[in-house]
């Protein structure tokens, strides 16, 4: 049994649908995660499922009871909110007891359950600092640790690394990551940041418009995008009109509007006469010199529109000779060498013939 | 030079309208009073006759010669304590229920709560005398229920009721208003949070929403005790001839008596014991701000 049901939830605030018909279980143990750009409905979502919201329609099942009756305070799910809502005039110690003191845990427990969570998150020379005395990362963690001092069955986290900059972001990451490991505490996580979602999930649901386009692992989500929202939100890619002239299971033949034929990587969905998009991710198309004997069977001839120099890697955008825009990912391998290529430069694009993915309109 | 330009000028204003009164004020307590009012001259006046001249504690050991001043004083205390508790109990829901309504309304209450200043304070309090009189519907309606519990009508104008309650009419502004402006900062999401991490709704007011709004209590608190404590308008026209509080003793020391160094000494050990409540109030709210939970 899922540790999480949410069947057919719906929710309106007026005529505007935040979140309408979702379905998705989640499995006990398991990292989890509500991607989606702004207003998609998924803050919505976590919202219903720590019980601030109740949804119009549908079920919220948590160890296959049903949630409607039950107020915030008495779930046992707690939330890490945005802005950490630590309590300004509690110490970070008695922050942390918090839950354990509405859950009237004796105080000789309490003091141990304290001290064991601020050893969690590194913090135990910080019990007695109020929240004000402390760093971002560091609010973070101890709301974090109040989280999960009292052991929920569920812990949803509500952008919670949205505050930080990138290089602390990328550490908390892994701090997330180790700490779920350790407690063992199934986590909802919501962001709109897909590289955080990639790198921190078990499965990612991502969601739009209020409706869910694909609820899959990392790298299912990432390389076979269920349609053209997914692909477009997850990472960077090129795409273009394609039709389908050809539909085998292994590959499919493509007509790309202005490019000519292209192999494409075998989807079972798809039909002859098909029309749809052809998405090719940048790291996946190689770009060299024209008169580089190309053995890859997409190739193609076009000239650098412009470049993205971004210190490990830059970006190239190539214009066909279709005027048709492609992006390609190079590596900066060469020490001392920023770029390869010079806009304007002429070059030739190609992929593998199972790179490419079609996708349905 | 700029900061001198900027802040200068109300620097003088307070030393020249404040400071130094407040030191004429000091001086004039340690002397004598004049013979027809007023002070005694410092030094005897050429060829006068005896009399007091100088300076001397002489107001001080009079106000503790006569337990009916430590009583004026105590009762004021209590009058100007009540007055804060009542004021408080009345403005925190009324504060709390302002800053937890809809933004656009909350200027409009505000305004409301403000509203009573626009009339004159001598013409509220007048008010009340009408209110509370003999001949009023409430003074009826109030017989009229203590007598079905058998209880003989009583009088509500001229008694420290009626002191007390236009005591709380006039300062419940003052309460509303820093609590209102103190609650209406407070982070709604920490009341999520509360909530999430499995506080019931008492626990959330207890625990979140009264400790952090305690600065504000505290800047309410001495903003109604203070003037009450000073206030004579008030008992002088709602009280009884036994309601005297500090401040209608002040006022007969330099408008009735005559006793100015009297009346010094009364306004110094207020300043003082203001001071010393002010101080013990602070020092209890910081420790409870450090522990507070």
């Amino acid at each position: 049994m899922a540790l999480l049901e949410i069947r057919e939830v719906t929710k309106r605030f007026g005529s505007y649908t935040a979140v309408d018909h979702v379905n998705i279980s989640v499995q006990a143990g398991e990292f989890f995660t509500l991607l989606g750009p702004s207003g998609c409905g998924k803050t919505t979502l976590l919202r219903m499922i720590a019980g601030f919201d109740l949804p119009d329609s549908g079920q919220i099942l948590l160890d296959g009871k049903d949630m409607v009756g039950t107020p915030p305070e008495k779930r046992p799910v707690h939330t890490v909110f945005q802005t950490y809502a630590l309590f300004p005039h509690m110490t970070v110690a008695e922050n942390i007891a918090f839950p354990l003191k509405m859950a009237r845990k004796p105080s000789h427990e309490i003091k141990l359950q304290v001290g064991e969570a601020l050893d969690n998150v590194r913090l135990s020379d910080f019990g007695h600092r109020l929240p004000h005395e402390l760093s971002g990362g560091q609010k973070q963690r101890v709301a974090f640790a109040r989280g999960l001092v009292n052991r929920p069955r569920l812990l949803l986290l509500d952008e919670p690394l949205g505050a930080l900059d990138a290089k602390l972001r990328e550490e908390m990451q892994i701090e997330l990551i180790n700490l779920q490991k350790n407690v063992g505490v199934t986590f909802v996580f919501v962001t709109h940041a897909q590289n955080e979602a990639l790198a921190l999930s078990h499965r990612i649901a991502v969601m739009n418009k209020g409706s869910v386009e694909q609820i899959d692992e990392p790298s299912k989500i990432y390389s076979s995008p269920r349609n053209r929202f997914v692909a477009d939100f997850i990472g960077k890619i090129s795409i273009m009109n394609a039709t389908v002239l050809e539909a085998a299971p292994s590959h499919l033949k493509l007509d790309v509007a202005g490019l000519g034929h292209v192999t494409a990587a075998g989807n079972q969905g798809v039909r002859t006469g098909d029309r749809g998009v052809m998405a090719i991710r940048p790291e996946q198309v190689r770009i060299s010199h024209p008169s580089t004997d190309l053995e890859l069977k997409n190739h193609f001839h076009g000239k650098v529109h412009d470049f993205l120099y971004m210190g490990d890697v830059t970006t190239y955008i190539v214009e066909l000779s279709n005027g048709i825009r492609i992006e390609a990912l190079l590596p900066n391998s060469a020490p001392g060498r920023a770029k390869f290529f010079e806009a304007g430069d002429e070059v030739a694009v190609s992929w593998r013939h199972d790179a490419g993915i079609f996708l349905n309109e | 030079m700029a900061k001198m330009l900027v802040g200068g000028p109300p620097l003088v204003f307070l030393l020249v309208f404040f400071a130094a009164p407040s030191m004429i004020m000091v001086l004039s307590s340690f002397r004598f009073p004049g013979e027809f009012g007023g002070l005694a001259p410092l030094a005897a006046p050429e060829g006068g006759t005896g009399g007091d001249y100088g300076l001397t504690a002489e107001a001080y050991q009079f106000f503790f010669s006569d337990v009916i001043y430590v009583e004026i004083f105590l009762k004021s205390f209590g009058i100007a304590m009540a007055t804060t508790l009542i004021c408080l109990v009345m403005a925190y829901p009324l504060a709390l229920l302002i800053a937890r309504s809809e933004k656009r309304f909350r200027n409009l209450l505000v305004l409301l709560v403000v509203l009573p200043f626009a009339s004159n304070f001598l013409i509220r309090i007048y008010a009340w005398m009408i209110i509370l009189g003999p001949e009023s519907g409430f003074s009826h309606f109030v017989n009229a229920i203590l007598g079905v519990f058998g209880i003989a009508p009583v009088t509500l104008l001229f008694s420290p009721f009626a002191v007390l309650v236009g005591m709380v009419y006039v300062h419940l502004p003052f309460m509303v208003l820093p609590l209102y402006t103190n609650l209406e900062k407070h982070d709604p999401s920490l009341l999520d949070a509360a909530q999430d991490l499995g506080a019931t709704t008492w626990q959330r007011f207890w625990r979140v929403t009264w400790p952090l709004s305690l600065p504000g209590i505290f800047s309410g608190s001495a903003l109604v005790f203070i003037p009450v404590l000073g206030m004579f308008a008030v008992p002088d026209i709602l009280g009884g001839t036994g309601d005297i509080l500090i401040g209608n003793l002040i006022k007969d020391q330099f408008l009735g008596t005559r006793d100015w160094p009297f009346g010094s000494a009364l306004s110094i050990m207020l300043t003082l014991a203001v001071l010393s409540v002010a101080g013990l109030s602070t020092w209890v709210a910081r420790s409870a701000m450090r522990h507070g939970q």
